[in-house]
This record gives C-alpha cells, sequence and structure tokens, in this order.
C-alpha cells in the first residue's frame, strides 16, 4: 500500500532518485521474474498449438498428471487438518514447548528438498528403519507411488498451519470463550466461529499448499525410480522430457503449473485485498 | 437467582489478584463492581462466571462460589448458564446481528432446542428490547461501538441466564454514549430483574446504576453498601478518596473531633461539607483566600488558600452561590459541617 | 474405616483431581485431541524422519568423515554452494530493499502488478524455473547469446547458478523488509527534517539504522532457501562436477551410487549450516523485540 499521499515533505524523496530506484526494480523484476514466465508459454507453444495438445496427451504426460494429482489429493487434505488442529493446539492454549513445536513445524520448510528425500529413504528404503518390516508385507514404498506420496507430504506439512498461526494469534479466544458462554459445544464454536473468521488464511494456505504438492521436484526425484508412466510426477516428466531434448512437450507440461503458479498469485492479491477492504470498513465506524 | 462468595482467594504465578473476597448479591440485585486498575474486579467478576478458578481452599467453607445454595465453583462456564458481556464485545464478526443474538439458542442440545420460529420471535424481541429492529441483518463490523453493546448484551440475554454479568461494558465508549446507556441499561434492569454484576472504573457509572456498589481496591474489598452508604459514609480513607473528590487536612491543623486530636491524623472534608463565609463561624472556622472560582455546572468550584498553605476546593449550590458576593482574591472562612476521620488501620 | 492416613489420603485425592479440573475448565475445549494429534503427526512426519538423518549421520565414523570431506570434488561442491548462496542472498538483499522501498514509498504506473510478481519464485515449482532460467541464458536464450558474444557463459558456469539462486531468494528478501518499512515511524523522519538534516542524512541516521534488523533476516532466509535449493539450479548449472555441481545434487549422485553413508555426510553438513542460520533469525527476532520493546 503506498503511503505517498500521506507522506510529509520530510519523507519525501527527490523524484529523480524515485526515477532511478523504481527503473532499477522494474528492470530486475522484468530480467528476473517475469522473463522466465514468459519464456514458459513462449517455448510451450512455440512449435503450434498441435505440438501442444500432442505433448499433453501422451500417455506418460497423462499419467504423470494422474500422480501428482493423486499425491495433492492425498496430501492436502491431511495437512489442512494438521494446520488446523496444530493452529488451534498451538494459540488458544499456553504451554510448555510451545515455540519449540512451533518452529519444529517449520522444519520441512527449511530442509532442502533433497535432504527430505533422503530422510524418506532412510526410513522406508530397502536398508531403512522400517525396510525389512515394508518387505515382508511386499509393500515398497521408495521408489513407488507411496514414497512420492510421502515426500509430498513432508514438503508441504508447514503451508497451511504457517498461515492460520499468526491470523489466528492475533484474534485471541474472546469470540470462542463468548460462544463457549453462551453454551455452544467445542465443535459449535470450531465450526460457527473460529473457522468463518479464519476461512480466508485457511483458502490461501491451502492454495499455497496445492501449488507447492504440485509442483515439488527435489524431495520426489529422490524417491522416486523416475520411471515414466509409473513413478514420474508433472515436475520429474518435465525434467525427463527436457533431458530428451524434447524441449516443447516439456515446456507444454510446464505451463500447466505455470498457469498454477499465476492464479495463486493472482488469489493471494485478491486475498489480500479483500482483508484490507474488511479492516478499512471497521475503521470508519466509531 | 442469588449469587454468594465466600472466602475466595486467586493468586496468577506470584500475584495475588482476590484476597480473602466474601460478597452475597440477593435475587434481581445490580451490584456494581467498582474499584481502579488492578483492583481485582474483574478476577472477582470472571471467577463468578467460571472463565477463572479460585485457589485451592484451606478449609472447607472456604473457596465458594453459591448460585441459589449449590457451590459452582468447579462447574464450567458453560454450566454455570450465565450471560457474561465481554468488555470489548467479542460479537461473532461473520454473523449478522440477528444471527450473534440467535446463537446461544441455536447451539442448544436438539431435546432442548427451541422451533425456528420461536427463535425468530425471540429474536425479534430483544431487538425491540434494545431499540434496533431493523438492524438484524447488519454486520458487527457495521455498527456503532454503542450499538455492538447493545448487541452484545441482548446476546447474553437471549438465553435467559440466571446471573448477568457485565465486564467494563460501557469503557471502549465516548461520554455522551456511555451515559445514555447507562441510563438504558438501568431502565432495562427495572424491566427485566436479572441478577446482574456490573465491574466498572468510572464511579459515577457505579453510584448512577447500582443498587449496591462493592469498592474494591488491591484484591481486598473496601466496602459494600448503597451509593449513598459509600458516598456519603465511607469507611476508609481509600473509599473517600475514590468516590467523588475530597480534602484533606491534616488533624493537627483542624479539630473537629478528639480523634483528630493525634498527630498524623487525616481529616477529609469533601467540598459540599464546607460552608464558606465572610465572617468566621467559631473555632473550627479557618482563614482562606479566594484563589479561582469556577461557574459552570450545579455548583459553584471555589478554590480557596488557606493560612496554613493548603489548597482546598469548596462546592457551593449554584443558587446559593448567586446570593452570595464572593470574588477573587477575597479573604474569606470556611467551616466544615461534616468531617470522616479513619483510625489508622484503615490507612492504605 | 476412619485412619488419620486414609482420610488424609482421600482430602489430596479429592485436592489433586480438582486442581485438574481446575486446570480443565480455564481452557477452552479440544485441548488433548488438537495437542495429541498435532504431536503425532509431527512426530510422523517430521521429528522420525530428521531423527533417522541424524542416527545415520553419528553412526558414521570420524574417518569416514573426513575421507568425505577431503575428495576435492565435494570441496568445491561446498564452495560452490555456499560462495554463490552468499553473494546471491547479498544480492537479493540490496535489490530487494530498493524493491521493498520502491512498492511502499512510490506509487507507479503497474506497482500492483509488480507487487503481485514478486512472490512467483515462491509460487513457482522449482523445476518449472529450472527450465525457465536454462532456455533464457543458455548460449541460444535470449538473454544467454548476448553475453556469450561478450565471452561470458551465463549458463553451465557458476555464474548460472548464481543467476538461478537470485532467482529463488528474492521474494524472501522484498517480504521481509516490505513490512519494515512499513512500519517506519514516518515522524521520526520528520522530527529529523526539523532539526535541518537533509533527506539524504535522514535516510543513512534515522531511517535505515531501523531497518537493519529486517535487512538481516531477509538476507539469511534468502541464504537457508538458496543452500538446500535443487529443481532451479540444476538445469542451468549444467552439473559438472568440481565446477558447478552444488551441494544438493551432489547428495543425489551420491545416492545414486548407493553410498548413502557419503549422502548423509554431506547431508548434515548442510543441516547443520541451516539449522545455525535459523537460530540466527530467531536470534536477531528476539534481539530486536528486545530493543523496541514490541511483542
Amino acid at each position: 500500500m503506498s503511503r505517498d499521499s500521506r507522506l510529509s515533505q520530510a519523507s519525501r524523496d527527490p523524484k529523480w532518485i524515485q526515477w532511478i530506484l523504481i527503473g532499477i526494480t522494474v528492470g530486475f523484476v522484468t530480467l528476473f521474474l517475469i522473463l522466465p514466465l514468459g519464456v514458459i508459454f513462449w517455448e510451450a507453444f512455440r512449435k503450434g498449438l498441435k505440438t501442444f495438445a500432442i505433448a499433453l496427451s501422451d500417455r506418460n504426460a497423462r499419467s504423470a498428471i494422474g500422480l501428482t494429482l493423486l499425491a495433492t489429493a492425498i496430501c492436502v487434505p491431511l495437512n489442512m487438518v494438521f494446520g488446523l488442529a496444530a493452529a488451534w493446539a498451538t494459540t488458544k492454549y499456553s504451554f510448555p514447548g510451545k515455540s519449540l513445536l512451533i518452529s519444529i513445524i517449520d522444519l520441512p520448510f527449511a530442509i532442502s528438498p533433497v535432504i527430505a528425500g533422503l530422510m524418506l529413504i532412510l526410513l522406508y528404503g530397502i536398508h531403512g528403519w522400517f525396510g525389512a518390516a515394508l518387505q515382508s508385507m511386499g509393500l515398497q514404498v521408495i521408489f513407488a507411488v507411496p514414497g512420492v506420496v510421502l515426500a509430498t507430504i513432508f514438503v508441504t506439512v508447514p503451508f497451511v498451519a504457517r498461515e492460520l498461526i499468526p491470523v489466528m494469534q492475533e484474534q485471541g479466544s474472546e469470540q470462542e470463550w463468548a460462544a463457549i458462554s453462551l453454551g455452544a459445544s467445542a465443535w459449535q464454536t470450531f465450526t460457527k466461529v473460529t473457522l468463518p473468521n479464519i476461512f480466508l488464511p485457511l483458502l490461501y494456505g491451502v492454495l499455497l499448499c496445492t501449488a507447492r504438492a504440485m509442483g515439488e521436484f527435489g524431495a520426489v526425484s529422490v524417491v522416486s525410480s523416475n520411471i515414466r508412466g509409473l513413478t514420474n510426477t508433472i515436475p520429474l516428466q518435465i525434467d525427463a522430457l527436457y533431458n530428451d531434448y524434447n524441449a516443447p512437450a516439456a515446456f507444454a507440461l510446464a505451463s500447466i503449473l505455470a498457469t498454477l503458479s499465476i492464479i495463486t498469485l493472482l488469489a493471494k492479491s485478491w486475498l489480500e485485498s479483500k482483508i484490507e477492504h474488511r479492516s478499512k470498513e471497521s475503521e470508519e465506524i466509531q | 437467582m442469588s449469587v454468594e462468595v465466600q472466602h475466595v482467594n486467586k493468586t496468577f504465578g506470584s500475584y495475588k489478584a482476590i484476597q480473602d473476597v466474601s460478597l452475597k448479591v440477593h435475587s434481581g440485585e445490580l451490584v456494581a463492581l467498582l474499584g481502579p486498575s488492578g483492583s481485582g474486579k474483574t478476577t472477582l467478576l470472571r471467577m463468578i462466571a467460571g472463565l477463572e478458578v479460585p485457589d485451592q481452599p484451606v478449609n472447607q467453607d472456604e473457596g465458594r462460589i453459591l448460585f441459589f445454595d449449590q457451590d459452582v465453583a468447579t462447574r464450567s462456564v458453560a454450566e454455570r448458564q450465565v450471560g457474561f458481556v465481554f468488555q470489548h464485545y467479542a460479537l461473532f464478526k461473520h454473523m449478522s446481528v440477528f444471527e450473534n443474538i440467535a446463537f446461544g439458542l441455536r447451539v442448544r442440545p436438539r431435546n432442548l432446542r427451541l422451533s425456528n420460529p420461536q427463535i425468530d420471535q425471540r429474536v425479534k424481541e430483544l431487538l425491540q428490547l434494545i431499540q434496533l429492529e431493523g438492524f438484524g441483518n447488519r454486520f458487527p463490523l457495521q455498527l456503532s461501538g454503542g450499538q455492538r453493546q447493545r448487541v452484545a448484551l441482548a446476546r447474553a440475554l437471549a438465553i435467559e441466564p440466571k446471573v448477568l454479568l457485565l465486564d467494563e461494558p460501557f469503557g471502549a465508549l465516548d461520554a455522551k454514549v456511555r451515559q445514555k446507556l447507562r441510563e438504558w441499561l438501568r431502565r432495562l434492569h427495572e424491566q427485566v430483574h436479572t441478577t446482574t454484576i456490573l465491574v466498572t472504573h468510572d464511579q459515577e457509572e457505579a453510584l448512577e446504576v447500582a443498587d449496591r456498589v462493592v469498592v474494591m481496591n488491591h484484591a481486598k474489598i473496601e466496602q459494600i453498601g448503597t451509593p449513598e452508604e459509600v458516598f456519603h459514609n465511607p469507611a476508609s480513607e481509600f473509599v473517600i478518596d475514590f468516590l467523588g473528590s475530597v480534602n484533606v487536612f491534616s488533624g493537627r491543623h483542624f479539630e473537629p473531633s478528639p480523634e483528630a486530636k493525634t498527630d498524623g491524623a487525616k481529616v477529609y472534608v469533601r467540598p459540599h461539607e464546607l460552608q464558606i463565609s465572610k465572617e468566621s463561624l467559631g473555632s473550627a472556622s479557618i482563614s482562606a483566600q479566594i484563589q479561582r472560582i469556577q461557574r459552570a455546572g450545579t455548583s459553584a468550584k471555589v478554590f480557596v488558600h488557606t493560612n496554613n498553605e493548603q489548597n482546598v476546593r469548596v462546592d457551593v449550590p449554584i443558587h446559593e452561590f448567586q446570593f452570595m458576593d464572593l470574588e477573587v482574591h477575597q479573604q474569606v472562612f470556611i467551616t466544615p459541617l461534616q468531617s470522616h476521620v479513619f483510625s489508622p488501620e484503615y490507612t492504605i | 474405616m476412619y485412619s488419620i492416613k486414609s482420610i488424609r489420603a482421600k482430602l489430596n485425592k479429592r485436592r489433586i483431581m480438582s486442581a485438574m479440573r481446575a486446570t480443565q475448565i480455564r481452557r477452552l475445549p479440544g485441548f488433548g485431541l488438537t495437542l495429541g494429534f498435532t504431536l503425532f503427526y509431527v512426530t510422523l512426519m517430521i521429528v522420525i524422519p530428521i531423527a533417522a538423518l541424524l542416527l545415520k549421520a553419528s553412526s558414521i565414523s570420524m574417518e569416514e568423515l573426513v575421507e568425505t570431506f577431503k575428495t576435492p570434488r565435494v570441496q568445491a561442491s561446498l564452495r560452490l554452494t555456499f560462495g554463490a548462496s552468499l553473494l546471491a542472498a547479498t544480492i537479493n538483499t540490496f535489490f530487494g530493499f530498493i524493491a521493498a522501498w520502491s512498492l511502499v514509498r512510490y506509487r507507479f504506473v503497474g506497482r500492483r502488478l509488480i507487487d503481485s510478481l514478486i512472490d512467483l519464485p515462491f509460487a513457482m515449482p522449482t523445476a518449472i524455473s529450472g527450465i525457465a532460467l536454462m532456455a533464457i541464458y543458455a548460449p541460444t536464450g535470449i538473454v544467454g547469446k548476448h553475453f556469450l558474444a561478450w565471452g561470458i557463459k551465463t549458463a553451465i558456469s557458476p555464474l548460472g547458478v548464481l543467476i538461478a539462486l537470485i532467482f529463488i531468494g528474492f521474494p524472501f528478501a522484498v517480504r521481509t523488509m516490505q513490512p519494515a518499512i512499513e512500519e517506519l515511524e514516518l515522524e521520526a523522519e520528520q522530527a529529523s527534517a526539523s532539526l535541518g538534516a537533509s533527506r539524504f542524512q535522514t535516510f543513512l541516521r534515522v531511517t535505515l539504522p531501523s531497518l537493519i534488523p529486517a535487512a538481516l533476516t531477509g538476507f539469511t532466509l534468502a541464504l537457508a532457501r538458496a543452500l538446500g535449493e535443487y529443481g532451479s539450479v540444476i538445469f542451468i548449472a549444467g552439473n559438472l562436477p568440481m565446477r558447478t555441481e552444488i551441494a544438493s545434487l551432489l547428495i543425489v549422485s551420491r545416492l545414486d551410487e548407493n553410498d548413502i553413508v557419503g549422502a548423509c555426510a554431506i547431508a548434515v553438513v548442510m543441516l547443520a549450516s541451516t539449522f545455525v542460520l535459523l537460530l540466527t533469525i530467531q536470534g536477531i527476532q528476539w534481539w530486536i523485540e528486545r530493543k523496541t520493546g514490541r511483542n
């Protein structure tokens, strides 16, 4: 939000400085951000719409899309439920070790995806902790679909919680206590009072979680056997196609995920302007 | 329903918020808990509500909170069926005014729940009661502070609570709005007659609205009495100092009673308890010079400076003042018509 | 039984139950359920995997560790990763500050658009960024071919690695500085001006110092992200061992060779440095709160 109109003379920078800084900003953003985005769509459609369509209907591409969707469909609801529970537990109560818990929840966010994949191999690989048990049950996790799903879950665990915790922290518990004092049960309080209040951040968190789940590459490539048609997600398929020098097909698939990213960005802008609008409304009446 | 608190204590960490407090509120009464911040009044209210729990009692007959004759000290807030109005309203921002008020009725278990038409009817009646008919579809963010407060009250009343508990209900509002709501609350209480306990730091509010006032300070109760009793017959130095304005004289310079002769004793005289005159009225009169006169209001406030280097304020009812011929810099005499002395145990 | 012992025992029991009940009703309902589930999930999904790595790492003997780090290839990779990440984070902090300042203080056409785009590297899958960057900076790419004409290789080179790391770290620098700039006390700047300071002096002496904590946080976050990056870098880097092989890729190579121990050794170093960085961020934030007294 620009405060230029409210800036007094003392805080206003001379015009020439403004132009230079704005110029640098626009230049930097164009070079480093807009250009890559543009290139994806350019390369995807360069060889024509037909090539684009063929690339997407390819059998391996479709199976990659299917696996990506499966992993996302499992991962997002789980992490959403977790995010809600974790946010409730850490913002409505105080208990020893709370800050530690919040830091641990943030960890997947900070750990390199490749290391995440490595950890999963240590747990579920043939020589891993549960390796022997899994083998005897005939289940395979690493180099198979379950591994891909687990890797996706691991890297996206914090997303919903991170969006909810600051918001719920700020809102406090007064409305919940009011509901309780009026006779509502815990579940009624949660669904009728808490959820409506966190609807927007929850939505955004789920959106981010989805985008990241669909786009996860590093962790998934480590645990997947990279067998096309079997254990490739969209990002892995893109990687495979690219290494095959099939750039147009790679970019075609990439454009799907790029579009999802753009939708995520637009949604965030829209959500933020809604929140701004709401707080302005409440300021005006007093 | 009557509410009784027996010898409760409350400590937060090393901070003693409530010390051996006992209180009985009669059924249908409106009682104000009055005191400065930190006096423990909000903590006491929250304990009655069930939002705080009293400290573990040492003997059997301590630490009890009785609704009628039942000890509810270990019951949760939902089980106590109280109507609590929070200081900052705590309205449900995403529900309309109508739904906010209906909330307590909608969340009842199915067998106890009223039918939808009945709920609608009840909410409409309450909207009328709080004079916000037609506002049912608005949202809290679209209301002014005074309107939000009334909705919070209606919401608490909807569940027909046995006790109504108000935590500084008018604290965040402008003076004029506060005054109007105060009168409105009193009228409402006369209509509905729910046992009500109100927390406030505004003494004017307490004196105007309550049947009885409980003056609290530093975790203890200083005095319980009707507004008249606490104002005109204060039980301690704190009470007389906290309620209304008061002049303090040292016992040596002022001899209205034998106790005052003790060195270090303080004599309290309210501005309206002093008589101002051109001539001395006897041995109790003190000579003084008028410094300033404030003539706006129901009484004129005359600020004088005594021979003993003390600044004193004398209030003279305005119609009396108009017949007196008082001007700044005049030499006058002030005589106490009534005074209050407290023995040292009551000193804070 | 009326022995004193049994009466006392009964009273004690009642006291404990009463105290427990007191704690229960003081809290909103749902504590046990939500905390229980949270702890279960966190343990299963986060704690156990990390424990597995730490345990494996601790089982590595000193000799094996030293062996791993004596390898020139590993050393080159770590030098590249840390070096490029530090440089990228510095560049990002500098340009990130300029961008944040422009976005908050100035008004210009396209400001809203650019503000939304800042998050692009954050929202875009790393593999996509990877191939996009490669397409641009490759010898045949739009930008790459111009630089190649001047003899500069923007892909399949350490420069390419740097470019990729700048890309993914940029949002962190901007988004940490924006709120700090928004919260600047304008009155302090006005006071400074009223005391005769020029705009530049005010900026240097009044504004900049209060932005240093945010700048440090942004730097650290960008750095932490850059160290662990994989997908966006491996395409443009070319992955030449000893030249453009980043640490995370080295881990993958080791895994491909079934050298789990080697992979773990490197992973632990990466993890340890990330951990140190996170602690630094916490420390900075704690220091800020202490100084400004804000909560």
